[in-house]
């Protein structure tokens, strides 16, 4: 306790600490205030106040169509990595065996190797050898890289599971997949719900993969908003920018009700 | 004994990812160690002889190197005060570091180019006080580039830090104070030492991220700026050049399992002295 206490009396650290923080949220203010300006390019501060920004997302084209794809293709591959993921998980947390680690590390392969390398060769393999369509690699490649977070999130929320309970109903007549779905599958729900946000975001968020798994017609939103910045100065992006804010906070707030947010400590 | 039937439960997961990772990863890297059939290391030795290429390498490197350390700087005294402010406060903090993590890179490369650009903060402000009469190049340098991935990387330094930092006893602390070490002298001979397995955490995902990224770059960076993902990309959409683009993702893969290697060496070096 005496630790905290001299902790404020620590001018220093509590102004570095400030300053700091200033620094990682101001530029995302900054964004959020020229969301609203009026006029046609990003001013700060603006002179006036406008929401035709949020308008003009919701009447183009491009960003309406790349956000029907960002959200198919994120709740999908989320929806088939949790299907590829939890039983492995579960495996996982639950057996001992041999070359277990080894495994492991295997799972978390997509998260280790650069995504920008990922991107490269799944375009190589997919796209060009295998002669698959844009929208199908763009769907595998996704639940490829969201992979480990399903089975970090997963693997975390059974690390305090106590696998007696599930002899007992097994002893007691319940198969494998009955105690499954009846005794594991109800004490994991909420790890479950966080792992959906934390992939869900992953997915939506994504860059490096999606830029090289797109084509005519077929596009993501970062990669919509990435050509539209390069060649377009106005708050269209800033409005954007502020609606996906919002979605990081719901996202956040589930997971924090769920897991906690100091499973990022771990 | 049991039979091993939860080998099924791993098998769909397995198969996917050896085949839509594993596969398309030898597909690509495979290649570049051969030449008209045989295997080679002509492509590696023409890749680092170019100079063009080698310019490249150097940037990519010297934007992680510089990126590292100023999350370093940054990053310990911040997850220092975090982990020892009280629980509500602490709670508040993570939520504040976790926020620009989950927060799409585009958009936090696009603050940058707000601050940054022509038109942007900082040069209006500069020229505003007649500091300057024309704006300043701040945007498409190599400056840009590392302050865009300090910004997109400190959390992930913060995070690491603070989840080793918090386990540290509180009674450590007291004791090494009430035997007479000053404030400054306990962090560095009690808690410092303590948290070094959370920076090296960190420093490996700092550079190795800062190694790989592809949208802070390409948007702070421009064409004249090239880092390695971002030659990758180039040379795969706009040239047309897998072949040369294999040769620098397996560079790339290479350079980071080498630092990974050489950051763990060097942990290993400094725990054996008892620093």
């Amino acid at each position: 306790m005496k630790g905290v206490c001299n902790m404020r009396k620590n001018k220093f650290l509590l102004i570095f600490s400030i300053l700091v923080y200033i620094f990682l949220f101001a530029p995302l203010i900054i964004i959020g205030i020229t969301a609203f300006g009026g006029e046609s390019y990003i001013a700060f501060p603006p002179k006036s106040f406008s929401v035709k920004w949020f308008a003009n997302i919701f009447s183009s084209e491009t960003f309406m169509n790349t956000l029907k794809t960002s959200m198919e293709i994120s709740l999908i591959a989320t929806i088939a990595a949790l299907i590829l993921g939890v039983p492995a998980a579960y495996a996982l947390s639950r057996f001992n065996f041999k070359g277990k680690t080894i495994l492991k590390n295997f799972f978390f392969s997509p998260v280790i190797v650069p995504g920008i390398v990922v991107g490269f060769s799944l375009f190589q393999f997919m796209i060009i050898k295998l002669k698959l369509p844009i929208y199908t690699s763009l769907l595998i490649g996704h639940t490829i890289i969201i992979i480990p977070y399903i089975i970090r999130v997963i693997g975390s929320s059974l690390e305090g599971f106590d696998y007696a309970i599930e002899e007992a109903a097994m002893s007691l007549g319940a198969g494998k997949v009955e105690t499954f779905f009846k005794v594991v599958f109800p004490n994991i729900t909420s790890g479950v719900i966080a792992a959906f946000m934390l992939a869900f975001i992953n997915s939506f968020n994504n860059v490096p993969v999606s830029i090289f798994l797109t084509g005519p017609g077929i596009s993501t939103l970062p990669i919509s908003m990435m050509s539209y910045v390069e060649y377009n100065y106005d708050p269209t992006v800033s409005a954007l920018s502020v609606l996906l804010m919002i979605m990081t906070i719901i996202v956040m707030f589930i997971v924090e009700k769920t897991l906690g947010l100091s499973y990022f400590l771990k | 004994m049991k039979k091993k039937w939860y080998y099924i439960l791993l098998v769909p997961g397995l198969v996917i990812i050896l085949f839509f990772l594993i596969m398309p990863l030898i597909n690509t890297i495979f290649p570049t160690f051969m030449v008209k059939g045989s295997l080679s290391l002509e492509q590696y030795s023409r890749f680092f002889k170019d100079k063009y290429f080698m310019q490249i390498f150097h940037r990519t490197f010297k934007i992680a190197l510089i990126s590292s350390f100023i999350c370093m700087i940054l990053g310990v005294p911040v997850s220092y005060f975090i982990s020892r402010s009280s629980k509500k406060l602490r709670g508040l903090l993570m939520a504040c570091t976790v926020f620009p993590m989950l927060t799409n890179s585009v958009v936090r490369a696009f603050a940058w180019m707000n601050i940054l650009g022509k038109n942007g903060l900082i040069n209006k402000i500069l020229m505003e006080f007649n500091i300057i009469d024309k704006p300043y190049k701040l945007l498409y340098t190599e400056s840009a580039i590392v302050i865009g991935s300090v910004y997109l990387f400190l959390p992930l330094m913060i995070v690491s830090m603070v989840g080793v930092m918090e386990n540290i006893d509180n009674d450590l602390l007291e004791a090494a104070e009430s035997l007479g070490a000053n404030r400054l002298k306990a962090f560095f001979k009690v808690v410092f030492p303590l948290s070094i397995p959370g920076l090296i955490v960190g420093t490996i995902l700092v550079f190795t991220g800062t190694l790989t990224a592809y949208t802070t770059p390409q948007l702070l960076g421009g064409n004249s700026n090239m880092v390695l993902s971002t030659l990758i990309y180039q040379k795969t959409m706009s040239l047309g050049d897998w072949n040369e683009a294999a040769v620098v993702s397996t560079v790339m893969i290479l350079t980071t399992l080498l630092v990974i290697g050489i950051i763990n060496k060097l942990a290993s070096r400094l725990n054996e002295r008892g620093v």
